[in-house]
């Protein structure tokens, strides 16, 4: 046995470790779920049942929390969306000069930690409603409505990056051409760039949602008196625990991994026939070339 | 009666200047559309990025931001007293965090301050234990593993990624508890003779912060590894260099900017962290976020804890300009 299969036996022992390390708490946690046992645990095996997703439709804070979190995520959705959008086209466009100033500005929520984004948004809101003398019922003070603005200041920096790998493969000229023949600016956004941005507008929305769903540290702060899943799940968990939550896991895991999967495959799909479209274009631009160059070769 | 006055004598100077106004407001809508920016973008377009745009950064980034510092600085009042002669800036908040409460039997607020400095030294710690697991499987990924392999692997990296923050450190409440897998593994091989409190210890805590953040250490390094080119690797092998000068001549150096950017991530999410060590965390050791969240509820703070957060927020941008001096590099290689 030569030092190279040692090598390879080392490495492949330690991938397998890494992903076991990865994965077994999840598995651990999944089963669990399903072990007859009061306390979420997988040894002693005390049997199997289904019992504790039962008890999690029962445990109404829980849904509540669930019914939120699901709003919040479409708040953000439509609020991340269309801001990251218009900051991207924004830095494909700002003076040269002021780009990285911009660029560090636009960033900087995804460089700080959650909980600082919560209480920033949760004083300063608490500040205009004092100046706008609000009441306490109005929007100034509403959890619901903190959580999607909060949330939203570091969603739209992630949505925005997406967004700028999306236009750096645009083709300027397909505007030009538009308006040349006579369409309007406007024209041009919604008949162009809305559909060359199309895939993006969809994973943008995608990600934004999922990490909406699953953000605890500025959520903690801006919610107050309502709740979402994950203010819900930390306070019961804290509180002492029965394999309900795990039941929770269980379907939260099967849900997120059928989304990532089926986003991540149509996400390689897109990329695939991308890659394969330039090829295509390359091909005939060299054979253009080709052309030009052999005609003149071919009168001589 | 005063305020009759005033709405009448408003019409009047509206009436007076409207038409000048009209000509006025043409000439500026003219002058408005001669700008580059909306000429390139047309009015309606230009005015949607320019309102989406700048309720983002100033009324959602900046100002916030901006609020919170100045909060930090003012006393603890009631809502009435806002604004009246009590509303002065002030440094009471931070030197608490120093010094404590004036008249306690310590010269320092121990209690905060070591709670500070654990949380900045475990995430320290974290950072560099979760470098050194990472490194290899992204080089792996990157330079070694074939096709469908790599693609195989990142898929299994990334979906672990989806499940939530609070749900991962349930699963380490759940390995590490007395009951928990770990317990049971290690009496059975009999390395312990009872069950180990492995919360009451942190264990699970620094266990659990370390798995939380892996994936957004090994997503820089990855893409960092990737773009080197691998004859370069096989260029240094052939000049007979051992396999760990050609990690730190050849690959580490190329791959720079996607360490500084693992590091910083890790760092500032773990020491921001708040699940983990609320989940994890044993009944008597603290988390420096679990002190800001105390001041914003149960100790009904609010200027003490911005103050707290703003001490939070400085010690990772001097972290991360730290980390930009150590390896070299600059802010948006960094934030790619």
């Amino acid at each position: 046995m030569n030092s190279k299969t040692v090598m390879k036996i080392v490495v492949s022992f330690y991938v397998f470790l890494f992903f076991a390390y990865l994965f077994g708490p999840l598995l651990m946690m999944a089963a669990s779920a399903f072990n007859v046992s009061t306390f979420p645990q997988v040894a002693p095996w005390e049997g199997f049942t289904f019992k504790w997703f039962g008890a999690l439709a029962d445990n109404g804070a829980m849904v509540d929390g669930i019914i939120n979190s699901l709003w919040i995520g479409l708040g953000v959705i439509c609020l991340s969306v269309p801001i990251s959008l218009a900051a991207a086209l924004m830095m494909t466009q700002i003076y040269q000069r002021l780009q990285p100033i911009y660029y560090l500005i636009v960033i900087s929520p995804v460089l700080m930690p959650g909980i600082i984004l919560g209480i920033s948004t949760l004083v300063f809101w608490d500040k205009l409603g004092v100046l706008a003398q609000a009441e306490y019922e109005s929007i100034f003070y509403n959890g619901m409505f903190l959580t999607v603005v909060g949330q939203s200041t570091f969603i739209s920096a992630y949505c925005m990056l997406i967004f700028l790998a999306r236009l750096q493969r645009f083709d300027r000229t397909q505007e030009e051409a538009a308006l040349d023949l006579g369409a309007t600016h406007t024209q041009v956004f919604w008949k162009i760039l809305i559909p060359f941005l199309r895939p993006a507008i969809f994973s943008a929305a995608v990600l934004a949602f999922l990490t909406s769903f699953e953000n605890y540290n500025t959520t903690v702060f801006t919610i107050q008196a309502e709740s979402t899943l994950t203010t819900v799940l930390s306070g019961q968990i804290r509180l002492g625990t029965k394999p309900d939550v795990s039941a929770l896991a269980v379907i939260i895991i099967a849900v997120t991994l059928v989304t990532a999967s089926i986003y991540e495959v149509l996400r390689r799909r897109e990329m695939a026939r991308e890659e394969a479209e330039r090829e295509a274009v390359q091909r005939a631009e060299a054979a253009a070339d080709l052309a030009l160059t052999a005609k003149p070769i071919a009168a001589s | 009666m005063s305020e009759f006055i005033g709405i009448f004598l408003a019409v009047l100077l509206a009436i007076l200047i409207a038409p000048h106004a009209q000509e006025h407001a043409d000439r500026i809508w003219a002058a408005v559309k001669r700008i580059n920016f909306v000429q390139r973008n047309g009015v309606f377009i230009s005015t949607y990025l320019i309102v989406a745009v700048v309720a983002w950064t100033v009324f959602m980034i900046i100002l916030p931001q901006l609020y919170m510092v100045d909060f930090s600085f003012r006393f603890n009042l009631l809502p009435a007293e806002i604004g009246g002669p009590k509303d002065t800036y002030t440094l009471e908040q931070y030197s608490y965090l120093l010094f404590g409460r004036a008249g306690d039997e310590d010269a320092m607020n121990w209690l905060h301050l070591r709670v500070f400095g654990r949380t900045i030294l475990v995430s320290v710690l974290v950072t560099l234990f979760d470098f050194a697991i990472c490194y290899p499987i992204a080089y792996y990924m990157a330079q070694v593993a074939k096709g469908g392999q790599a693609r195989l692997l990142f898929l299994c990296l990334i979906l672990p990624f989806w499940v939530n923050e609070i749900l991962r450190a349930f699963a380490f409440k759940i390995l590490f508890g007395t009951g928990g897998v770990a317990n049971v593994v290690l009496i059975w091989l009999g390395m312990l003779d009872e069950p180990f409190d492995f919360l009451k210890a942190d264990v699970g805590l620094y266990a659990g912060l370390s798995y939380a953040y892996l994936l957004l250490m090994i997503f820089p390094l990855f893409n960092a590894v990737e773009s080197l080119d691998h004859n370069q690797v096989e260029a240094a092998r052939d000049l007979g260099a051992p396999w760990w000068r050609i990690h730190f001549r050849v690959v580490m150096p190329h791959a720079k900017p996607g360490i500084a950017s693992g590091c910083t991530m890790v760092f500032m999410l773990c020491a921001g962290a708040l699940a983990a060590p609320q989940i994890l965390g044993g009944p008597s050791s603290l988390w420096f976020t679990q002190i800001i969240y105390q001041w914003f509820n149960t100790g009904g703070n609010w200027p003490r804890g911005s103050a707290y957060a703003f001490v939070l927020l400085l010690i990772c941008i001097v972290f991360v300009m730290a980390v930009m001096r150590i390896f070299k590099v600059r802010f948006g290689e960094i934030a790619k």
